[in-house]
């Protein structure tokens, strides 16, 4: 497996080899179907939307519609506008949904499309909306398409109908990242049991997570709804979660509404989930329900119980920034030793993150942003780790080198699943737990003489 | 009207319902995408291989997923360099199941994905620096022998001049290395990228060696792409009998092998659309000719390996083709007919890329299932009509931009494998140079579609409840959120081989396990199928007593 991957790294200005990011225009999608009754429309060739729609669907083992422009020869020479127009109108009459969320895509964006205007040129239907967010695939990667997706949402849908914007609800809007819909459910949850009103968008629980009833629904039940976005200017706060999936929308309210927004890390491990509730309860002055105090209780409980199958155990943590910062965080309160932090997408604040995370920590570590498998199959290579921590991708580093992987993020393509249960929340961070164990001791089972083979562990 | 009324008078009806609850203009176009076999009529024409309308969730794809993800992609000895940004290679990565064993020795690229990157900045100022860059490394690292780069999108709107890198680059290292401009937005579907695959194989690579020698009854397979291990199956089969393999197009395959191609007696073109034009270059060029050959369903299977048996026309050949036949069937013959039993009766859609709705409706009949409705993804008129529809199909833009490669005679090595004389016979009894469609072999009153879109699939199953709706990963959920199994025709649901004897054993079992899986009882909660007031009243309360 891999055979070819030298030991020897050499810098490389041009070749990606093996990437650890797509483009950004599955982030919209995937963003735009965390909106109820919406359907996410790709500006750009079939090809674009099929793939994403394919990858979409093996992670989610879910439907996920969305439509194209079908842009040809002619249309990348004149322009997409005509198509944009004639695919909006027999959307609308065929497919009839409440939103069409329109992305851009490398094509589009090269030619130069100003999808605003012509959004603006179209007869929308009365109570119906259309959105749109500029995803050119050449620029960040599929975190920051699902970024900027969630800024379109907020352009066009988040409103203040006071006319007092100092006057505010009660809500607290959550931005989750891009995150499986399971998270969203655990983050909803905890939010819940603290008694705290909140809109959440994008959120896609109940989407892309349907139950088989028999009956198929283009538009499920889940979704963030259309009127609950736009009260979302009139909230009292954004905890935007993640810092690349989620900041930029929260930034986007607070300009457009007034909303103070509060950026922190995806809710991923005991000290994120503390966090965010902490945050909470300063914004609300709410109180801890003993529910979530004994989950607490419970994890930590597990955490020390176990502690001996991961403590001191090397690391290689990649895949998107948000996810990976805080399953950094979340192995370094396990006492294991993060060694190789990396994902695709660039943006210097993720190495910034990570540094902080280290900091206290008495650990040789690499960390990139921008990075490819390559890369980090390379730094395997020369130094070893005890584990990977990352998406489908790393099965085949994984394989090569005889390490074991646990799978966290997306995609996840060779599993099934995963979307339905949290990593989020201190009970994600119990299956997390158990996940890299069973990793862990899965591996000293097999690997062990048969004098050694122990009952007990 | 009953669920599997299949009259031809209801079906009829269902599709005019169809159109009528479209806009007019889909309406128009559409319609025109459909028909109802009709066997009494002598000629049924289907518009096909044009635009889809925008708007329509469809199933295609693009002319780069056809080039580099079909054709190109399976060459495990080459490294596929994808020039865009960054999400065309990143898709095209282990997603397809063209699965590939290299020998020792060899170069095995095929877990790799390789990508310019392209940023911004290379947008507005050009990527042919990058692009230079980027083979520059790729040779320093892996010193590959063939190098293939495929342009997305935007490059062709920049202007990027990728076969000048190419063919400097070839100079410089050199190795083979050319460019594709398979830009997504070119043809009309996957189509376009298969025909730009075809012609730059050809090009540069098909014939590149005149010093192998073929040993007897040497073929080439044209058109497989070893999903799931069809080919090892098609080639365990083909070698038992005897032939030898020269070149495998391209699942399993290599592109130095495709350099001896031009000396086997003998193409076979296993799907049509994606490869016919190679099949087609090589006669012109060597005077090989292609024989249209199915592997899948053991009737087409057996039929296929008589028609290679005929062609080569040597008694070796020909009763060793008999003994193999009839030790496979054999073989398989009791599993066969124990998942029959658990199929017969059932009905199925098949909607596949270009050939496998064709390929297909004779394994489902085997086991019992039959085809309600086919549709092809990306076909031409051909490949539901048959070749000889081929003069009168209309050319318009977007086939006009796809171009169409015009080869010589070469003289050196151009040889005559058959007399005329005989190969006019033989063109008679076997498809020889020749595909006779999918709709010929349509049973009356069975449903055509092409392009089929996401609406019409909703609708028509909904309406005539298949018990196996075949198709791909877009839509599989869809089907089975309404309580019909559906199979993955592309990537077979990550199971196969399909192919050949053992691989319609495989098939079977597959299929009657997603129909008779338990999993389907739990649909309807018991509260929905029984009360759960219980019918004894043990305690009534005294206020309502009195």
């Amino acid at each position: 497996m891999l055979d070819l991957t030298p030991k020897e790294l050499k810098e490389r200005e041009a070749l990606i080899i093996n990437p650890a990011k797509t483009c950004q225009p599955i982030g919209a999608m995937y963003a735009a179907l965390g909106i109820h009754r919406c359907l996410p429309h790709s500006h750009g060739s079939q090809g674009c939307c099929s793939y994403h729609r394919m990858h979409l669907t093996r992670h989610f083992r879910d439907p996920v519609m969305a439509s194209t422009s079908s842009f040809t020869e002619g249309s990348s020479v004149f322009g997409g506008k005509s198509n944009l127009k004639t695919a909006a109108k027999n959307i609308f009459a065929i497919y009839n949904p409440d939103v069409i969320a329109v992305h851009t895509t490398c094509l589009s964006e090269t030619i130069g499309d100003d999808i605003n205007a012509i959004i603006a040129d179209i007869e929308i239907p009365e109570g119906k909306r259309m959105i749109h967010a500029n995803t050119p695939s050449y620029q960040g990667s599929h975190i920051t398409g699902f970024s900027n997706m969630v800024k379109g949402i907020v352009n066009y849908l988040a409103e203040s109908a006071s006319d007092h914007p100092e006057v505010k609800t009660d809500n607290i809007n959550i931005i989750p990242g891009f995150v499986n819909p399971a998270d969203m459910r655990e983050i909803k949850r905890i939010t819940s049991l603290l008694g705290i009103p909140y809109i959440m968008f994008p959120d896609t629980s109940g989407v892309v997570d349907s139950p088989n009833t028999g009956k198929y629904e283009m538009y499920p039940r889940g979704g963030a709804k259309v009127d609950d976005i736009a009260k979302t200017g009139d909230s009292k706060a954004t905890v935007a979660l993640g810092k690349f999936a989620s900041e930029q929308g929260a930034f986007e309210l607070e300009k457009k509404c007034g909303v103070k927004p509060y950026v922190l890390k995806t809710p991923i491990g005991i000290r994120a989930t503390d966090d965010y509730i902490m945050k909470l309860l300063k914004l609300t002055q709410k109180e801890v329900p003993y529910e979530l105090e004994e989950e607490r209780g419970q994890l930590v409980d597990i955490m020390t119980d176990t502690h001996m199958h991961f403590h001191g155990k090397e690391v290689a943590i990649f895949g998107d920034p948000d996810i990976v910062t805080a399953m950094t965080e979340f192995c370094l309160s396990l006492g294991m030793r993060p060694k190789y932090i990396l994902t695709g997408t660039p943006g210097e604040a993720f190495s910034r993150e990570i540094n902080e995370l280290m900091m206290d920590v008495a650990v040789n570590y690499q960390v990139k942003a921008a990075g490819d498998l390559f890369t980090l199959h390379q730094w395997i290579k020369n130094d070893p780790v005890d584990l990977i921590i990352g998406n489908t991708y790393g099965k085949y580093i994984s394989k090569a080198e005889d390490i074991p992987l646990v799978r966290l993020g997306f995609p996840i393509l060779d599993r099934s699943v995963h979307s339905y249960m949290p990593v989020a929340g201190y009970k994600g961070a119990m299956r997390l737990i158990e996940m890299i164990s069973n990793a862990i001791l899965d591996r000293e089972d097999r690997d062990a003489e048969d004098c050694d083979f122990e009952l007990v562990m | 009207m009953n669920d599997k009324d299949f009259s031809k008078e209801k079906i009829d009806n269902v599709i005019d319902k169809l159109l009528y609850s479209y806009p007019a203009k889909v309406s128009k176009n559409r319609k025109e995408h459909m028909l109802v076999r009709d066997c009494s009529q002598d000629k049924q024409q289907i518009k096909a291989n044009t635009r889809t309308v925008p708007g329509i969730i469809t199933n295609r794809g693009c002319c780069y997923a056809g080039c580099k993800g079909v054709v190109l992609g399976p060459l495990r000895d080459m490294v596929h360099i994808v020039h865009g940004p960054i999400g065309c290679s990143y898709y095209a990565w282990g997603t397809r199941r063209h699965k590939g064993k290299p020998k020792e020795g060899e170069q095995n690229y095929l877990p790799y994905s390789f990508s310019t990157d392209m940023q911004e900045k290379d947008i507005v100022f050009g990527g042919e620096k990058k692009l230079k860059q980027a083979i520059k490394e790729a040779v320093e690292i892996f010193n590959p022998k063939n190098i293939a780069i495929c342009s997305t999108c935007p490059v062709g709107l920049i202007g990027d001049d990728i076969n000048s890198v190419a063919a400097e680059a070839e100079k410089e290292y050199g190795i083979t290395i050319f460019a594709t401009s398979c830009e997504g937005y070119k043809g009309v579907s996957q189509s376009g990228g298969h025909h730009i695959a075809n012609n730059a194989l050809m090009k540069h690579v098909i014939g590149s060696n005149n010093d192998f020698v073929a040993p007897k009854y040497s073929i080439n397979i044209l058109g497989e792409y070893n999903i799931g291990g069809d080919e090892w199956e098609i080639s365990r089969i083909l070698s038992k009998i005897g032939y030898n393999i020269i070149a495998r197009m391209t699942g399993n395959g290599t592109t130095e092998e495709l350099r001896n191609a031009h000396k086997a007696d003998l193409n076979l073109v296993q799907c049509h659309r994606s490869i016919n034009y190679i099949a087609e270059m090589i006669e012109k060029k060597y005077g090989t000719p292609w024989l249209k050959v199915n592997f899948i369903g053991i009737e087409a299977t057996v039929r296929t390996l008589r028609d290679m048996a005929k062609f080569f026309d040597d008694p070796e050949i020909l009763s060793r083709t008999e003994e193999v036949i009839k030790e496979e069937l054999e073989d398989i013959r009791e599993d066969v007919e124990y998942y029959r039993g658990q199929c017969a009766g059932k009905t199925a859609f098949l909607f596949v890329g270009g050939s496998r709705a064709h390929h297909y409706q004779g394994l489902y009949k085997e086991i019992g299932i039959e085809t309600v409705l086919a549709g092809y993804e990306f076909a031409h008129r051909d490949d539901y009509e048959g070749r000889h529809v081929i003069p009168d199909i209309q050319i318009d833009a977007d086939n006009r931009n796809i171009e169409d490669l015009d080869v010589q005679k070469d003289p050196q090595n151009y040889r005559i494998v058959i007399p005329p004389q005989r190969r006019e016979k033989l063109e008679q009894e076997i498809p020889l140079n020749n595909y006779a469609g999918m709709i010929n072999e349509m049973k009356d009153g069975s449903v055509v579609i092409d392009d089929l879109n996401h609406y019409e699939t909703e609708e028509l199953i909904r309406i005539l409840k298949p018990d196996v709706f075949g198709s791909g990963i877009k839509d599989k959920y869809i089907a089975q959120k309404m309580g019909i199994f559906s199979k993955q025709m592309h990537s077979y649901d990550y199971g196969g081989p399909y192919a050949g004897f053992k691989g319609a054993v495989n098939f079977a079992r597959d299929i009657a396990m997603g129909i008779h899986t338990p999993t389907w009882s739990y649909l309807v909660p018991p509260w929905k199928k029984e009360p759960s007031l219980e019918g004894e009243v043990s305690y009534i309360p005294e206020s309502v007593e009195q």
